[in-house]
């Protein structure tokens, strides 16, 4: 370990495939910074990740993360900040050649690069069940063997130490495959203060830190119930947290920044996508968070301490994504007078046209949404009691592709064979899309082997 | 006696576990914290997503950050890729949860919305 500093200053620029990229680009610029996480991988995106492979042995890597290289890496290596990312996806060779081919266009040399692998098990799947691992899904418990056919990605979840063994070797990027989202902010603090794999409370406190900055600016204000209090959303501050080696940590964003730091924003995150509060498992660690104490120390400054671990479980999970039929939706505009009443004329008509034909829908897998009547807190908020215009969603899912590509050809018509006032069709009939369903699993910690491989560009 | 918003007493997040949603709802003081606790039973928070919830109801208290934590289970219309509902991921059911209305002493303090 060459860094003896503290704190250490560590940010997180995207929290999924599709944020703006504006986060990074910012943070780097508008305040000082030590690393920069970017974090890609939602459930869905291995699977979207492998199918463009299969396709293109060249793709299968979160793009966007390129393009930001592009933008960012001159001033990142310049201000010595290094960059960690789950941008690999399901194809770690090609998002490294790509990464070394931008640094060859913008006129860098001496660029370590490494890559975290060692989660993809697609092609393991048989060895691991002809072992006597079953991959049960968690949930349901249902056997493998029920969807073995159909599956179309299954990763590991990798912890934070092989991403703080890329930093000990020196890496200026580090791009990993299936990592836990918490383990790329975990990473460099185990690097830099030197923890072990046996410091739970300090793996959690490094754990939660990563959990609350996961989602971007969704800690600094953003999506906050009470959203008046927050300043300049347009240029929000992505957060930037301030590390302490005993832990604890302050949560915070560049000065001059929109957005809000406060024991509610904090809080608000923490208790998102959360399960059982006292058991929040990675492989590194089991977090209990109800020990986390948050204060107030300052202005957009939140201190968090107190964070209690256990030792890890002898598993980890796995995701696994399979084919499970396809679906469509589609959407009209209606107009008024009578606007809901007409909508739901024109959904008995597309299926009574449908009907005519022979092809019928399973209730559980029909959908009829009036938007505008409080569709997403039905039977909780009144509804306007006569909407001056509804957007009709409609839409279907079958393990038959034709029929649902049949019922998407039954929704335009309405424009000029159903009542009045009917528009808003825009992007014409709505085709067939692949279903991916997630399989989540545990696999024993012995079958998975993290491989870290350093590249200098 | 008075009639409020839960809104009025706290604030609120949500988000998807699989064909779950996740909803923490957050008291803004300590008594609020106390009223929650008692007020928001499984059974009342089932019956208030009556027409979004499926399944059953877990929560979770986290008294550190006066939070209580709800699993609402069968809400999401299969989750993931496979819901065809606008709100698949259960992002405002956690404002949904604030609507509730409940009756509370007339002492218990209360935050409005700006």
């Amino acid at each position: 370990m060459t860094d003896k500093r503290e704190p250490i200053l560590i940010a997180n620029g995207q929290g999924f495939w599709g944020d703006s990229i504006l986060g990074p680009v910012r943070l780097l610029r508008e305040g000082p910074l030590h690393y920069l996480t970017m974090d890609y991988l939602a459930e869905v995106t291995m699977s979207i990740m492998q199918k463009l492979k299969s396709r293109n042995p060249k793709a299968g890597y979160a793009t966007d993360f390129i393009k930001i290289l592009e933008r960012i890496l001159p001033e990142a290596m310049e201000k010595g900040v290094k960059i960690i990312s789950s941008a690999a996806g399901v194809n770690a060779e090609a998002c490294l050649e790509a990464t070394g081919e931008v640094i060859r266009q913008l006129g860098l040399s001496g660029v370590k690069v490494a890559t975290v692998t060692g989660d993809d098990i697609y092609h393991r799947i048989d060895e691991l069940l002809d072992a006597g691992e079953a991959l049960k899904n968690m949930d349901t418990g249902q056997p493998l063997a029920s969807i073995r056919d159909r599956i179309t990605a299954a990763n590991a979840y990798l912890g934070a130490f092989p991403i703080a063994e890329a930093l000990d070797q020196g890496a200026d990027i580090v791009i990993c495959g299936r990592v836990t989202d918490p383990a790329l902010v975990l990473g460099p603090m185990i690097h830099e203060f030197g923890w072990s794999p046996q410091d739970y409370n300090l793996l959690a406190a490094g754990t939660v830190a990563g959990h609350i900055v996961e989602c971007g600016a969704q800690c600094t204000g953003a999506n906050y119930t009470n959203w008046r209090e927050i300043d300049n959303f347009a240029l929000i501050g992505y957060p930037v947290l301030e590390v302490y080696r005993n832990g604890e940590f302050v949560v915070t964003k560049h000065e001059g920044t929109g957005g809000k730091v406060s024991v509610q924003t904090v809080a608000s995150q923490l208790v998102y996508e959360m399960g059982d509060p006292k058991n929040y498992i990675t492989p590194d660690t089991v977090v209990d968070f109800t020990t986390i104490q948050l204060r107030q120390e300052g202005r957009d400054r939140v201190r968090v301490s107190g964070i209690q671990g256990a030792p890890p479980t002898e598993f980890l999970k796995v995701s696994i994504s399979y084919l499970s039929g396809y679906k469509t939706v589609g959407q009209l505009t209606i107009a008024g007078p009578d606007a809901l009443e007409k909508a739901k004329l024109c959904a008995d008509i597309i299926w009574k046209r449908l009907e005519y034909d022979g092809v019928t829908f399973d209730e559980d897998n029909k959908l009829v949404e009036f938007l505008g009547t409080n569709v997403c807190h039905a039977g909780i908020a009144a509804p306007p009691e006569d909407p001056a215009e509804i957007v009709l969603r409609i839409g279907v899912k079958d393990a038959d592709r034709e029929k649902v590509n049949r019922f998407g050809m039954e929704i335009v018509p309405l424009v000029t064979s159903g009542p009045p006032g009917v528009t808003g069709f825009a992007g014409g009939r709505p085709k067939a899309t692949e279903i991916i369903s997630y399989w989540p699993a545990l696999l024993k910690k012995q079958y998975i082997e993290p491989v870290v491989q350093v590249q200098e560009f | 006696m008075k009639t409020i918003r839960l809104w009025d007493i706290a604030y609120a997040r949500s988000g998807d576990k699989g064909d779950a949603s996740n909803v923490g709802i957050v008291a803004y003081d300590e008594r609020g914290y106390a009223f929650l606790r008692e007020v928001l039973t499984p059974e009342r928070v089932k019956a208030h997503f009556k027409e979004i919830c499926r399944g059953s109801v877990d929560r979770y208290e986290l008294p550190n950050l006066k939070a209580l934590n709800f699993i609402l289970h069968d809400s999401l219309g299969g989750g993931g890729s496979e819901s065809l509902k606008t709100d698949a991921q259960g992002k405002t059911h956690g404002l949904g949860l604030l609507y509730m209305k409940v009756e509370a002493p007339d002492d218990l303090p209360v935050y409005p919305r700006r």
